[in-house]
Parts: structure tokens; sequence; C-alpha cells
């Protein structure tokens, strides 16, 4: 028995939220008395670097892996399982980490738990915490298998250090045909974003305060004087004023930047799970009583059309 | 070529979400309910791939009596079918609901023939369970990508991207697959009048399947800890110059 761990990477080094996954792991496998192996699957796998903080580390190629193939990386973690019984596996609860943990459910009919935040392990039916509604829901779950399947919520745990002596490194080949290779990726197109919204140190937000495509022009003046990027919330995206891109929240970009200024925006739940990772938030508002305002630990009460040219004025001016 | 979207019923909460007081549902007797954000983007995808190629949009859901009310709405914006698997309404696990989609769609297709495309939610707004869709492809044998922004459909293959950042990554699945698509990867439209009235008359087809709990059982909700805020008012854009000042950012 051991829990196991699936590495993600990017070009060999471990991302931060698969080391934050580690920490889960290790908690696990400490709780448990047992060992922490991890396992990093396809081509890249071969250099990436694990600490002391693992105690096996599964190398698992095949000539079909050469690109990301969701289900035939989750075939390779059925196998794996099938041998190795692990009390766990964990992934990093991202796009690549849910899905190919969800075809490892699926292959092997076991229940898995996303984006857990918790879990107790003291008795043989786990006990996990898990959020929902892209976190501003906690659900308490129990989690009833022979082996339990969770991805650890970004930022939910610490990432692990991945400093110290290496561990053992033991090859697996699985035994894969055509059949797993089916969905995989066959080509990569890049776009050049400049200052993205998601890593920005500030963003300008808008909703339907700003009251259609135009109002737009003030907010992105004063997010070029800042070196910031523009958001914008859901209604602006489904009115069509702003891309789709621009949309912070839960169905949207997930941010947190040092400050973020939301003008003409509510405060709704799916909003703010998007945005309250920011260090310092400024609103900007008609309504006083707005959550975005009550929530801020800045708030402007005033129209923003008429405050944020003036802000971008004042800001020229300071500047001249 | 025949689509199938799989939606699910939400509540639609505003400010902060309210919990019963055993806290095993959401207090929703004073709020509106919607349909999944993704899956409305991939009804919109589907009656865009419709518009393209021709053929039949149908959706699906397990919930209870009222998820109507989204089956409705879809048809007002363009669905030609809608099938309902109804529950009690209570929280059902993603293994049990994987078990009920399939085993409707099987039926559907035992009736009328293979759907080329089934359309779902990367994940649902209210359980984010990131699997379902999954779940099915797996039960049906088709390939399936998730996470997916952009669908294009042609010589019996779609081609999908996911968004990854700085760009995209391009999978091509042969046709019938399963897709699950993200919010973005259409604009949704809104219903006409006469789709309005044509929604009205729709004949909801209604598919019973009795259902196992999976594995993973939902003990009761908690609200996430609120950090408490002293919100300094700033008296006009001057004052708010100071403050970014302040901050470091002017
Ligand atoms: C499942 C689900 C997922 C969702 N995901 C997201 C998401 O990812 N992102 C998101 O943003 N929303 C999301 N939503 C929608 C969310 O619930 C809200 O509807 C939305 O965030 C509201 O946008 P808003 O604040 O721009 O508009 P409103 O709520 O209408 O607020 C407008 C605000 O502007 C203020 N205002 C009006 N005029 C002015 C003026 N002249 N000057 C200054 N202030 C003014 C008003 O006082 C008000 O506070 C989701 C909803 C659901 C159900
Ligand atoms: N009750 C349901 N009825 C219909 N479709 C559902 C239901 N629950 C989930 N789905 C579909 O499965 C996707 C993934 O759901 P989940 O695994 O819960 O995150 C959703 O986006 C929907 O497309």
């Amino acid at each position: 028995m051991s829990v196991l761990v699936l590495i993600d990477h990017d070009k060999g080094e471990v991302t931060e939220v698969a080391r934050q996954a580690v920490t889960l792991g290790r908690s696990l496998a400490d709780d448990l008395g047992t060992a922490l192996s991890a396992v990093v699957i396809g081509e890249g796998g071969k250099v990436v670097q694990v600490g002391s903080v693992i105690d096996l580390l599964w190398r698992a190629g095949h000539p079909l892996l050469t690109d990301y193939a969701p289900g035939g990386w989750g075939e390779t973690l059925v196998q794996l399982v099938a041998q190795e019984m692990p009390a766990a596996v964990v992934a990093p609860g991202t796009d690549r980490g849910n899905e190919v943990l969800a075809h490892l459910a699926a292959l092997a009919d076991l229940p898995m738990a996303a984006n857990v935040a918790e879990v107790d392990t003291a008795e043989d039916v786990w006990h996990v915490v898990r959020l929902r509604w892209g976190g501003s829901l906690l659900e308490h779950a129990e989690l009833s298998a022979a082996v339990r399947l969770l991805s650890a919520a970004p930022y939910a745990f610490p990432p692990a250090s991945v400093e110290g002596e290496p561990p053992t490194v033991k090859e697996f080949e699985p035994s894969l045909d055509e059949s797993h290779a089916v969905t995989r990726v066959v080509d990569r197109t890049t776009v050049d974003e400049g200052i993205t919204l998601a890593t920005a140190p500030l963003v300008v937000s808008g909703g339907r305060g700003v009251g259609g495509p135009d109002g737009f022009g003030p907010l992105e003046e004063l997010a070029g004087l800042l070196g910031g990027a523009v958001g914008c919330s859901r209604v602006v995206t489904n009115n069509g004023w702003r891309p789709h891109s621009d949309q912070v929240g839960q169905t949207g970009t997930r941010v947190a930047p040092d400050v973020y200024i939301a003008c003409g925006i509510s405060g709704a739940i799916q909003h703010w799970v998007g945005m309250m990772a920011s260090k310092n938030v400024i609103a900007i508002n008609t309504d006083p009583e707005a959550p975005m305002v009550t929530k801020a630990d800045y708030a402007l009460i005033g129209d923003v059309g008429e405050v944020v040219p003036t802000l971008v004025d004042e800001i020229r001016r300071r500047r001249s | 070529m025949k689509v199938l979207v799989c939606v699910k019923r939400v509540p639609a909460p505003g400010a902060r979400i309210v919990l019963t007081p055993d806290g095993r549902s959401i207090e929703s007797a004073h709020l509106s309910f919607t349909t999944s954000p993704h899956e409305e983007c991939a009804v919109e995808a589907a009656i865009q791939l419709k518009e393209a190629h021709g053929g039949s949009v149908t959706v699906l859901t397990l919930g209870p009596a009222e998820a109507e009310e989204q089956l409705r709405y879809a048809a007002s914006v363009g669905v030609d079918e809608a099938t309902l698997v109804p529950t009690d309404g209570g929280d059902i696990d993603p293994q049990a609901t994987a078990a009920g989609l399939l085993a409707a769609i099987q039926a559907m297709e035992g009736e009328d023939g293979p759907f080329d495309l089934i359309l779902f939610g990367n994940e649902s707004a209210d359980s984010g369970g990131f699997q379902v869709g999954i779940r099915v492809a797996h039960g049906l044998g088709r390939p399936v990508v998730s996470g997916i922004k952009g669908i294009d459909v042609g010589d019996d293959m779609v081609t999908a991207r996911r968004e990854i950042p700085g760009g995209f990554e391009v999978y091509r699945l042969p046709l019938p697959a399963v897709v699950a698509v993200k919010e973005g990867i259409t604009l949704p439209r809104y219903p006409t009048l006469s789709g309005r009235l044509k929604s009205k008359k729709l004949e909801i087809r209604h598919h019973e399947v009795a259902l196992a709990a999976g594995g993973m059982g939902m003990i009761r909700f908690e609200s996430p800890p609120e950090q408490e805020v002293k919100t300094e008012i700033v008296a006009d854009a001057s004052a708010m110059a100071d403050v970014l000042e302040r901050l470091g950012v002017l």
C-alpha cells in the first residue's frame, strides 16, 4: 500500500499546483504510515526533478504517449494502480489533473472527489471537504472506495519542496494500443498576449455599471497608465461588450493581483470567487450597499462614467 | 448531424449562498434557477452546428420536474427535442448522475439512432465534479476531450481547441464523439418571441431510471469563512489617486 500522486510538469519543471498536490499526498501517506510514490507520464517525464518528499518515482513511458493524451494517461494510471493498489491517487486540481483522474475513475468505476481541501483518513470511509461553486461553498462528503481518487484544490495546500535527495526511479511501461491515443494533442497554436489577465499585477474590471462597450475606453486608459489588464463581469460578456477572455469569476479567469479595481460591479459570489485572492480591492460604485463595496478595502461612491476619466486626468497631471 | 447536450438546472445565488438549516441544500425559495453556464454555451454551440450542417439538437437533463424550465429555455433558443430523467430533487452524486444519463442516452439512441456529437459542460456550476461527461463517454465507448473552447466539425471529425497559457492545444476526434466545453466557446443568443411560443408546446420526454448511489456521498454543506474587512470610503478621484500612490501603483 502507498499513496500515489500524479505529477504535472511544464518542460520538466514540476508546476506549483502539482507541488501542492504532493503536499496533500505526503500528508495522507504520513497519516497512513505508508510511502508516497509519484508518477510522471509521457516523454517529458524523463527529466522532472522531485525531491526527498517523494519516496519512489514511477516514470511511465510508451511510444503512443509522445504528447498529452487524456485517455492514454488514464489507462496508464489504471494499470499502475492495479499493480500497486495504492490507498489513494492524488492529482492536481487543474484541467489536466481532473481530466486524467476522471478517466481513471470511469475506467476503474471508482468514485472521484474533485478539488479537495481537507481529508480525514481516520476511518475506512474517508471524510473529505471539497470545493463547490468554484470555491464559494464547501461540501463535506464521505468517500468509500478501495482506492480513493482525489484532486487537490489549487492553493489549498502549500507547495512541497522539490529539493533534497531525489527518490528511487522505476520505469513503468503500460500496455497501450492506438485506441488509447485517439484523443491526443495533435497541434498547438500560440497567441501573443502581452499582459495577461491571469498574471497582471493590477486589474481594472468593469461591470454592468460601465454602461456599454464604449464605457470601457476610460477603463483601458486607466489600466494602461497603471500597467494593468482589463477584466469584466459576466453581464458584460453576456451582452457582448467584451470578449469572454476578459471575464473574471467562477466560469471565467481567476485573478490575484496586488490591486483589483471593480468599476460598476455588484460583487455577486460567482464574480467574487474569481478575484477574492486580490491583495487590495477597490470598488467604484453608485450603490454604497453593493456587496463589492462592503467587501472592498477602499470604496468610492460615485458614477464610473465620471470618476474614472477624472482619475485618469489626475494621474496624468501628477505624472507630468 | 445529430447533437445531444447534457444540461443541469442550478440555482443562481446572488451576493452569498444561504444554506437550509440542515445544511444539506442551498436555500432556494427566493432564488431563480438557470442552466449551468458552460452548458448554456454548449447549447449555443450545438445550435450553431445545426445551422451550419443541418440536423437536430436534443437536450437532456437529470433533475426534478422543475428542470423542464431549463429544457424549455433551450427549446426557445432553437433546440428541437428534450428529455428529462426525473429525480426527487436531492443532490445526486456524479457516478449516479453519469449512470442515469448513460441509460437515457442508450435508450434514446436505441430508438432513434446514435448522436454524432454529445456535448457536456466542463464542470457543473453547483457540484464541480469534473467527471460526468468522461464517465458517460467511457460508458458509450466513445472518444472524449474536456476543457474545450472551440469546435469545428467536418469529414466525420471534430476538431477541438483547449485554451492553455499562451495559446491553444488542438485535438481531433473521430465522430461519434463526446466533448466537454467551457463558457466562452460561444456567446449564447437570447430567445425570440416565436421561439418562446414554440417552446411552450415542446413535448418533453421522460425517461425513468433507477439511480444507485455511487461511492461519494454528500454529508452537508458549509459556507467558507468570510474575511472581516473595514472598508475605507474614499471621497473623490483625487483621494483615490492618493490611495493608488499609497499602494505603490502610481
Ligand atoms: C453558475 C454561475 C456562474 C457565474 N459565473 C460568473 C463569473 O464567472 N463572473 C461573473 O462576473 N459573474 C458570474 N455569474 C453572474 C453573477 O451571478 C452576476 O450576475 C454578475 O457577476 C453581475 O455582473 P455585474 O456586477 O456587472 O452586474 P450587476 O449585478 O447588475 O451590478 C451592476 C453594479 O453596477 C452598479 N452601477 C450601476 N450604474 C453605475 C454607475 N453609473 N457607476 C457606478 N456603478 C454603477 C450597480 O450599483 C451595481 O452594483 C455567474 C452566475 C452563475 C449562476
Ligand atoms: N444532473 C445532470 N443532468 C444533465 N447533465 C448533467 C447533470 N450533472 C452533470 N451534467 C453534465 O456533466 C457535466 C459535468 O458535470 P460534473 O461532473 O458534475 O462537473 C456538466 O457540465 C453537465 O453537462
